[in-house]
């Protein structure tokens, strides 16, 4: 059976082409790009929240799209066990929807970041099954606001449940700062509580291609189609 | 009526900006100002003629459903 899958475009997003290329080229399966204003979503196995600026970021990075009219039928998506992926803004709007717990705050040096960083899995998941533990995937970011927050009540339930899913660390060959941007616990990516929504800030959509950097993010695709 | 609704980062987390703006304020001869926090202030218009219950009621469900992330800000309603 072939893997489908779909990508929610926003006013602002820009890296919904990648991501489309991403699963076309992983998948070989069915790819569809939703426009925000839809209200209705292909029945599909996985739907991606992509990067970008979604209405410029206005507000907080996340609120308004995560009002938008396509957002319902997200959830209900989610709701029907069937996987969801936030990638950077992504993520953010998984936060504001409240599909996950948390919130992407300012980088803790104010600064963009725009480069590659390292991370690595913590818990198990159908994310990161094909990703061995402690190795290091080199996988880039792109953000303003990555910075995760979270009481200790909430951190303790993420740590219970599993549902941390990477961490930032340090690289084989870098002297890259383990924590990039200031987030408690150098989290970069967690996942619900039943483990089938997962926000993460780096992309691995631009790591997976002969032309990029590393190949390490088609690990993500292939845990979900294995 | 003007409404005035002041949004700002929760107590215990961190506000980089203000930081930022306490060094620069502090580096211009500024030395007594501290503990600075940068927030956001969102003004917008209501009838005149709604209720008092009314207006509270409206504006906290626009802050709840959109203008304030409770995990991360708090807000007041000035004025």
């Amino acid at each position: 059976m072939s893997f489908k899958s779909a990508v929610i475009t926003f006013p602002g997003s820009n890296c919904d082409r990648d991501a489309l290329c991403y699963l076309k080229d992983l998948t070989k399966g069915e790819v569809h790009n939703i426009w925000h204003e839809e209200t209705s979503l292909p029945k599909v196995d996985l739907v991606i929240l992509p990067g970008g600026f979604s209405f410029g970021d206005y507000l907080r990075s996340g609120a308004m799209a995560s009002k938008s009219k396509i957002i319902d039928e997200v959830v209900k998506h989610a709701n029907d066990n069937r996987y969801l992926l936030g990638i950077c803004n992504g993520f953010q709007i998984l936060t504001e929807i409240g599909l996950l717990e948390g919130a992407l705050i300012r980088n803790k040096k104010l600064k963009f970041l725009g480069k590659n960083c390292f991370i690595k899995k913590k818990f198990k998941n159908n994310f990161n099954l094909s990703i061995k533990d402690n190795q290091i995937l080199q996988i880039p970011v792109a953000h303003n606001e990555g910075n995760f927050y979270c009481d200790t009540e909430t951190l303790n339930l993420l740590k219970n449940n599993e549902q941390i899913a990477f961490e930032y660390c340090k690289g084989e060959f870098s002297n890259t700062e383990e924590n990039i941007n200031g987030s408690i616990e150098a989290i970069a990516g967690i996942t619900n509580k039943k483990k089938n929504v997962l926000g993460m800030m780096p992309h691995p959509e631009r790591a997976y291609s002969d032309f990029h950097q590393s190949q390490d993010g088609r690990l993500i695709i292939e845990s979900l189609i294995s | 009526m003007r409404i005035k609704i002041l949004v700002r980062l929760k107590g215990q987390i961190l506000e980089p900006q203000g930081k930022v703006i306490e060094q620069s304020l502090n580096s211009l001869g500024f030395t007594e100002f501290s503990n600075i926090r940068h927030g956001k202030l969102i003004e917008l218009d209501l009838p005149d003629n709604i209720s008092k219950e009314e207006k509270a009621q409206k504006i906290d469900s626009a802050c709840k459903k959109l203008l304030v992330n409770d995990i991360i800000e708090e807000y007041e309603v000035l004025g």
